[in-house]
């Protein structure tokens, strides 16, 4: 009994101690890249959207275990929301484009959530692929509003706060993407924490025992894929600020499936497992892209063959459980 | 007093086998009620149909006086009907501070909130520490489930059922899989739960039942053959053919 305050406390301590070792890594990650890329900042404004991406699939896939290969539709919804609102609405300041980005994915989510919970497993699977397909068709039909094919242009996002301009060399574009994962993540760090984030872990684990506790499985499902939207929004209009183009392959099928591989690639279930993925997979592609352009495709594949094989959860999963047993050795 | 749980003329059939019978039965705040039978008696069944996780074909099913029937399995659960399970349903990956804290939160309407962690709400932590202390868990709040004892993975069990304040607990066979060394402690949780609580338990272990039923309740076939006290089930004859009965089938089918 008595040594139940302390044991909470250190608890606390150690999560929000790892908080901060987050936003330290996130930071540290974010400045090595700018000083070690400094002509290719797009490609790091890029790695930061999709980051968002996969964050926001790890809420729904890695959180709540539900199974989806269409979650670039979220992302997309957001790109497109902000791109329409600048090109069409002359709604160009950066916020407001964020704002509509926001919007836009959480309506996605809403739409998506409803339609993937109702069912399980391989036919919630299906029902994934089929929305992406038909996100994507929308998209590509309504050209008067999207650009169709061509894709979305005439984007031009207003100077940051009057000063900062959105130009070619991207400084603004990526310190705005730095800026605005920092907040997502510390705002996820909080919710994935909270008791709603714990009924979600339950959730996931056992539907019908959550029922038996009074709690909808399914109301909380879709709260968690508005919020994932929401997250998938962000990303999206920050890629669409920052290419000022939206093109129809940001709602691909092939763009929810990579984002999935990178999530398995990071680990499931854990925001940093998500980031690591991301930068690891697209770092990786870009490297090899550009070493072995007839081959790079096949290490891709290899790459991905020996992490599932060797390393089941993920790189930063199975990286966390190893310096876990060295430490508790120690001790 | 008035019943707490009223089961009227319940009915249910699996595509032409009746299932439940015409089975009726009410309970008062304060009951000890054994449900027992032969397998096959039908008692799932009818834990289902009260829990709502079954619809019966007919009857009502009636909580504090309010019929329920049409209200479904998590509705009931709001109006305290609550039930354990026979193999435990745990989160492997959550502690028992987490799942007590979730119970806690989720019968307060706030486990919806975004923000905050219940290590830093010190009412949910006092009533989880003191939850998990009465039944000898507090030692283990912090680590996960899938490392503690099958023993106190049942004794969770009731401290979640418990945690929900419910005025109807269906135990169902809270003992099954315990070793016999640890069944001890899951009596006393039993005998320790709250006055005022009506307590329904599925149990085949007849030592059990005897030391805490105050009344038994035998269903064979999908009808129930006896309701009284535990000193009088097994000197009735009805009783005691159902039980031979499906002895003698199932030495006869071996």
């Amino acid at each position: 009994m008595n040594n139940e305050p302390s044991a909470t406390n250190t608890r606390q301590t150690r999560t929000i101690g790892r908080d901060l070792i987050g936003i330290g890594a996130i930071i540290i990650v974010a400045v090595v890249g700018y000083l070690l890329f400094p002509d290719n900042l797009a490609l790091l404004t890029r790695i930061i959207a999709i980051a968002l991406l996969v964050l926001s699939l790890d809420l729904v896939t890695g959180y709540c275990g539900i199974a989806t290969l269409g979650h670039a539709a979220l992302f997309g919804s957001g790109a497109y929301a902000a791109g329409i609102a600048a090109a069409h609405y002359g709604i160009t300041s950066p916020l407001l484009m964020t704002l509509a980005g926001i919007l836009g994915g959480a309506l996605a989510g809403l739409i998506c959530g409803v339609i993937i919970l109702r069912a399980h497993g391989l036919p919630q699977l299906v029902l994934s692929i089929s929305l992406i397909y038909l996100f994507h068709e929308f998209a590509n039909k309504a050209s008067s509003w999207t650009g169709g094919s061509d894709g979305l242009s005439g984007i031009s996002p207003d100077p940051l706060f009057g000063r900062f301009e959105f130009d070619l060399w991207g400084q603004t574009a990526y310190v705005f993407g730095v800026v605005l994962l920092l907040a997502v993540f510390v705002l996820l760090r909080f919710l994935v924490r909270s008791p709603f984030g714990m009924l979600c872990r339950g959730i996931k684990e056992d539907p019908l025992r959550i029922m038996a506790m009074g709690a909808s499985p399914k109301i909380a499902l879709i709260k968690m894929y508005v919020i994932s939207g929401a997250v998938a929004g962000v990303g999206g209009a920050l890629n669409a600020i920052s290419t000022q183009v939206v093109g129809l392959d940001s709602l691909s099928f092939t763009q929810s499936a990579e984002a999935l591989v990178m999530l398995v690639l990071g680990g499931t279930g854990s925001l940093f497992g998500a980031l690591m993925g991301t930068v690891v997979f697209m770092l990786f592609e870009d490297y090899v892209s550009a070493a072995n352009p007839f081959h790079w495709l096949t290490m891709v594949g290899v790459l991905l063959i020996a992490v599932v094989l060797f390393a089941p959860k993920g790189l930063y999963g199975t990286a966390a459980g190893f310096i876990a047993s060295r430490l508790e050795k120690h001790i | 007093m008035s019943a707490v749980l009223e089961v009227l003329n319940l009915k249910k059939a699996f595509s032409g086998l009746t299932v439940t019978d015409d089975v009726s039965l009410s309970m008062t705040p304060g009951d000890r009620v054994a449900l027992i039978g032969p397998n096959g008696a039908g008692k799932t069944t009818f834990v289902n149909l009260v829990t709502g996780n079954l619809r019966p074909d007919s009857g009502e099913v009636r909580l504090n006086g309010e019929a329920v029937t049409k209200i479904d399995a998590i509705g009931r659960v709001r109006r305290g009907l609550v039930r354990s399970f026979q193999v435990t349903r745990l989160f492997q990956e959550m502690t028992p501070a987490e799942h007590i804290a979730l119970a806690i939160l989720q019968r307060d309407g706030r486990a919806g909130k975004m923000f905050g962690n219940f290590l830093s709400m010190p009412d949910v932590m006092d009533e989880a520490s003191a939850l998990l202390a009465k039944l000898g868990l507090h030692d283990l709040m912090h680590r996960k489930v899938s490392e503690i004892a099958y023993g106190q993975q049942r004794l969770l069990e009731i401290a979640m059922a418990l945690a929900l304040k419910p005025k109807v607990l269906l135990l169902d066979e809270p003992a099954a899989g315990v070793p016999q060394s640890d069944t001890g402690r899951i009596e006393q949780a039993l005998a320790d739960l709250p006055s005022d609580l009506a307590v329904l338990m599925i149990e085949h272990d007849m030592d059990l039942v005897f030391r805490f039923a105050k009344r038994v309740i035998v269903l064979a076939a999908g009808t129930i053959i006896f309701d009284g006290s535990p000193a009088d089930v097994t000197k009735d004859a009805a009783v005691r053919e159902a039980y031979l009965g499906s002895y003698a089938n199932a030495s006869h089918a071996v």
